[in-house]
Parts: C-alpha cells; sequence; structure tokens
C-alpha cells in the first residue's frame, strides 16, 4: 500500500501545481517598481505644447498615471470605464500619451471624450521604458510620497476599479 | 548554367532572411557588443524571443538605449541592471542565483542526489533478497520445486 502511497501524493501535488500554473497570465509579468518611488519626468503637455508637466507637482497627491495611445486597442475597451472613473471626482487621472503623433492623440481624445486632468506625450517612449511600460494600456496608482503602489498591465475594467484600484486609493488617501 | 542558376535561387532566399533585426549601426563594434548583450535578454512583447531578434517596436526602442548607454561607456552588468530596475528579472534568460531562484538553479542536483540515493537502497535490497533466495534449497523445497516444473510441462504439452 505504502508502495504506490508516495507516487500519488506526488503527482496529485504536481498535478495542483500545474493546474495552478494554467490559470496564470504569462503576460503579466510582476513589476519591480512596485514600492518604488515613481521615476520623475517633465514632459511636454500634449493639448499645450508650450506648458510642462512634471511627476513632482503632484506630491501629495493620490493620482493615477495611466498610459495610453491611439494605436492601442484595448484602450478603447478601457476607455469608457476611466470616463466613468473620471466623473466620479474620485482620484485625478492623468494620461501619458505612448509613442504616438499629437495630432492622432488629440483627435482620440476628441473623439472619445477625454478623461484626464491632463495628458502628456512621451513621443520617443523614454518614460515608458523609465516605468517598464511593454503593454499599453498600463496604469499606475501612485501615493502621496510619489510611491508607485499598484500597477495594473493591460485595461482598466470596472471588476479591477472596485476590487484593486479604489480601495486602493481610498486606503492611500486617507494616509 | 540552368542548375547553377537554381542552385542561386534554391540558396538566395536563406541569405536574404539570415540576421538578426536591423536598425541603422553607426559604430559597427558597438552594434555587434549590443547584439551579443540583446541575445541574453528577453523582450517582454513577444516573450520567446530575444531582444534582438524581436522585431516589436519596444524591442527597437530597448536596443536604442542600450546602444546609447555604451556609447555613453556603461558596461554590460550595469546596463543588465537598469534594465531589471525597471522590467525585473522577467528579462534576463539566465535568472540570477538568489534566494527566490535556488531551488530552480540546485533543484535538478537535488532530484539527482534523491535518485541517486533511492537507487543505492532499492540495489542493496535486491542484493540481499538475492541473496536469501540464493540459499540451498531444503529437500522438500527442491522436491516442490521439480514437481510444480513437471506440472507445468504437462500442461504445455
Amino acid at each position: 500500500m505504502m508502495r504506490f502511497l508516495w507516487p500519488f501524493v506526488i503527482f496529485v501535488v504536481l498535478a495542483g501545481f500545474l493546474f495552478i500554473g494554467l490559470g496564470l497570465n504569462p503576460r503579466e509579468v510582476p513589476s519591480p517598481l512596485i514600492d518604488k518611488p515613481a521615476p520623475a519626468f517633465t514632459l511636454q503637455q500634449l493639448h499645450d505644447p508650450s506648458q510642462q508637466f512634471s511627476s513632482q507637482d503632484m506630491k501629495g497627491q493620490v493620482w493615477l498615471l495611466n498610459v495610453w495611445a491611439s494605436w492601442c486597442v484595448s484602450c478603447r475597451q478601457e476607455h469608457p470605464v476611466l470616463m466613468d472613473l473620471a466623473s466620479q471626482n474620485i482620484v485625478p487621472v492623468y494620461g501619458l500619451d505612448y509613442k504616438d503623433k499629437r495630432e492622432d492623440g488629440l483627435a482620440w481624445l476628441r473623439n472619445g471624450g477625454d478623461p484626464y486632468v491632463l495628458s502628456v506625450s512621451d513621443t520617443e517612449g523614454r518614460i515608458g521604458i523609465d516605468y517598464g511600460v511593454y503593454g499599453v494600456p498600463e496604469t499606475y496608482v501612485i501615493d502621496k510620497q510619489g510611491v508607485i503602489r499598484y500597477k495594473q498591465i493591460g485595461p482598466v475594467t470596472v471588476q479591477s476599479l472596485k476590487e484593486k484600484i479604489l480601495p486602493m486609493v481610498a486606503e492611500l488617501q486617507r494616509k | 548554367m540552368k542548375y547553377l542558376l537554381l542552385l542561386v535561387m534554391c540558396l538566395s532566399p536563406t541569405y536574404v532572411f539570415a540576421g538578426e533585426a536591423k536598425d541603422l549601426a553607426e559604430d559597427p563594434v558597438l552594434e555587434k557588443r549590443m547584439i551579443v548583450l540583446a541575445e541574453k535578454l528577453r523582450c517582454l512583447v513577444c516573450q520567446n524571443e530575444s531582444l534582438a531578434s524581436s522585431h516589436s517596436e519596444l524591442a527597437e526602442d530597448l536596443r536604442r538605449e542600450v546602444r546609447e548607454q555604451m556609447s555613453k561607456g556603461m558596461d554590460d552588468d550595469q546596463i543588465i541592471d537598469y534594465l531589471v530596475e525597471r522590467y525585473g528579472d522577467f528579462v534576463l534568460y539566465d535568472p540570477r542565483v538568489k534566494g527566490s531562484t535556488l531551488l530552480l538553479w540546485f533543484g535538478p542536483f537535488l532530484l539527482l542526489g534523491g535518485g541517486g540515493v533511492m537507487l543505492f537502497y532499492q540495489l542493496r535490497k535486491r542484493k540481499r533478497t538475492l541473496a536469501e533466495t540464493d540459499a540451498e534449497l531444503t529437500p522438500e523445497a527442491a522436491q516442490r520445486a521439480a514437481q510444480m516444473l513437471n506440472e507445468q510441462k504437462d500442461t504445455q504439452a
């Protein structure tokens, strides 16, 4: 009896691990930037390139940085969710227009609505590299001290807002 | 002549598709160094391709970044650190040896060692059972064995 028990136990444990592995998303690479200071940047604003926006300006506030682009397909899926969030005035959402032409980005916001307090242009994608962006859209929750607390890879959904982002924002705003 | 032409036609596509994804190289030495390093790094967009061979935009940007840092005089380890800081250990094809990767690096040796120990005990046990069964048969046992063998012969016949 014991002879067969051990191989069986090992098989069940291994099968359990493999089964969990099946449900994981290999596209979601955990960011090493969580709980690290958000890389500082100063960029031209999308609507008015003569104006600059610096991430340092946001010290003392909890805010979301949403990386988007007019060429990004999943951004279309995310867009209504962000519009809804913006209308609730819970947390300011700033946009980083990633590797996009200025006119395309502006046209996209004109057509679909603009959920952002303001957007900045990262035409070359350099700030994107600093933030470890590899699949647009991505959204960062940044706290009052300018530390990245959470990163949403892929579109923000109603579910991820309700379960992850908003509870975290509420907690960070209380601090 | 016809065969020569055929040969050229057969071989030419291999030349057309050979080589890595190219960017304009100003300094061929630096470009070569960049490719060697980028082959050790994984592209995050097409995850089974190296940074050297990927055609994704992010890979192009990252190659540009690596190239720039090399021309600034940073060495390979510094550049790898720079990328790991942003994208995590995932960009490395060879994960670093640290607490969370110990099992990954040394697990196979652990299994090999475990297998060796098991094999050793199994062989020892087998040797012991063989030694026991090899012992001289008692006359009764020998007679019974002969009887059983005869019975088998009868049924086969």
